[in-house]
């Protein structure tokens, strides 16, 4: 297979068919919390796309050169730091230079911290021994599904929300039911790619 | 030994590398705020009672700052040193009180049940007739407004909710969480208020408790000023006009309206 197709296929496998929120069920609680405006969505996803692929760029780095052989046990916790500090440096970008997504963002944005999307990634990639450029496939794919799936939620959210829903199933209900038809719809992806 | 070590140094390492590199990045990225968001800040109470009107503390002190909210919608603050802060004279603004208008506590109200042991008056307000007491209006007596006073300023006393009226900042928490819609906020200066809201008939009053408004309009009737109202079964007192001569007080026959600070 030529580096372009294996490319392609490996942005598509992680954004698609082993989509990061609706197959493994990673970082649901940014899916679920700042899903009700669509260009609140798009902001979140770009700042997810930006600390992932930072923060799998950095943690391949360090893992790569000080962890991999004696100090295995370390990973988790390192990489729960450097996420966290790079998360911190995004909000005190964002803070400076975007205020209103800073605004719009509010608590959700410290709380990529415990994005487990993000951690779930780089010890993903870590585990499974990736190079560094399957690393970076891997982190981009799956930061890219991560956003397809918050912005569509968004969207389904937006036309939903003056639609008469029985009382029962107003709010959070007929969203996690959205949720899981989404997840349903992404299984159709399941076989696609070996 | 040397694993630990090891374990340590990497993390600590790497833990102060980060905390140089993020302390370079706040100091490039700094964002100027305005110092005198935090001066009013430090004036408020800072228990985000939402009295003001506004989502906390903080956001009132931002909305005081920039969005040019009046600076003396917190009773509780200090509004000289306020003042100060925004380089404005702040005036006080008419102090307000909560107060409950019921009197029926476990010694003048009959129970038409034992209820159980319930503590939540939101609860107990869905069983039949609104609650233990005969009276369908009167006070629970279970504390939900108790629970939720940010100042600590309501007490249950013999069954019947007490405000302390020096500790009440008026923030309306209690009058929002009160099923029966009993708590009233009224200027602190107002001199009777009348201490019932039962809108039953006299005779159905009498028969539930001894100290309701049975709706007689006596006190109406008495009044000079015309402050007095009898609507629905049950005087009603107009603040902007009550002269406080209490003459009212004097009147009633279930002596329900009562000077304030002496209930």
């Amino acid at each position: 297979m030529s580096f372009l197709t294996t490319l392609f296929l490996g942005i598509i496998s992680a954004a698609l068919v082993n989509n990061v929120v609706l197959s493994r069920f990673l970082g649901l609680c940014p899916f679920l919390g700042v899903s009700k405006k669509t260009s609140t969505a798009l902001g979140m996803g770009a700042a997810v796309i930006a600390v992932i692929t930072l923060s799998s760029a950095i943690t391949y780095l360090i893992d790569h050169f000080i962890l991999r052989d004696k100090l295995v046990y370390l990973r988790t916790i390192v990489f729960i730091l450097i996420i966290a500090a790079l998360v911190q440096s995004v909000e005190i970008i964002l803070k400076k230079k975007i205020p209103s997504l800073y605004k719009a963002l509010g608590v959700y944005l410290p709380l990529i911290t415990t994005n487990c999307a993000v951690l779930g990634v780089a010890i993903d990639s870590a585990q499974k021994n990736y190079t560094f450029a399957e690393t970076m496939i891997y982190s981009v794919g799956t930061a890219v599904g991560f956003l397809i799936a918050i912005v569509l939620m968004a969207g389904i959210r937006e036309r939903i929300e003056h639609n008469d829903i029985p009382e029962s199933f107003k709010g959070m209900p007929i969203v996690l039911v959205t949720a899981g038809l989404m997840a349903i719809a992404f299984f159709g992806f399941k076989g696609t790619i070996g | 030994m040397i694993a630990v070590i090891t374990a340590v140094a990497v993390i600590g390492v790497i833990s102060v590398l980060i905390g140089v590199l993020l302390g370079i990045l706040a100091e490039k990225f700094k964002v100027e705020t305005d110092p005198r968001e935090a001066g009013v800040r430090e004036c408020l109470a800072g228990s985000n009672c939402g009295g003001c009107g506004y989502a906390g503390c903080d956001a009132y002190a931002h909305a005081v700052v920039f969005e040019g909210a009046a600076p003396n919608l917190c009773p509780s603050s200090d509004k000289n040193k306020i003042g100060e802060v925004m380089g404005v004279c702040v005036l006080e603004k008419a102090r307000q009180v909560a107060v409950v208008k019921c009197s029926g506590n476990c010694s003048n109200t009959r129970d038409n049940y034992v209820y159980g042991d319930e503590t939540d008056c939101r609860v107990a307000y869905l069983a039949p007739g609104h609650g233990a007491k005969k009276c369908a209006y009167g006070c629970c007596g279970l504390g939900t407004c108790a629970s939720v006073c940010p100042y600590d300023a309501i007490k249950i006393v013999n069954g019947l909710a007490k405000i302390d009226r020096e500790k009440c900042m008026a923030c309306g928490k209690c009058v929002s969480v009160c099923p029966n819609r009993l708590i009233e906020i009224v200027p602190a200066d107002a001199p009777y208020t009348v201490l019932c809201s039962s809108r039953s008939k006299g005779k159905d009053v009498k028969a539930a408790c001894d100290v309701g408004c049975i709706g007689c309009g006596m006190c109406a009737r008495v009044c000079e000023s015309g402050a007095i109202s009898v609507e629905n079964n049950l005087a009603r007192i107009d603040y902007t006009k009550c002269t406080g001569c209490g003459k009212c007080a004097e009147k009633c026959p279930c002596k329900i309206i009562r000077f304030n600070g002496k209930s």
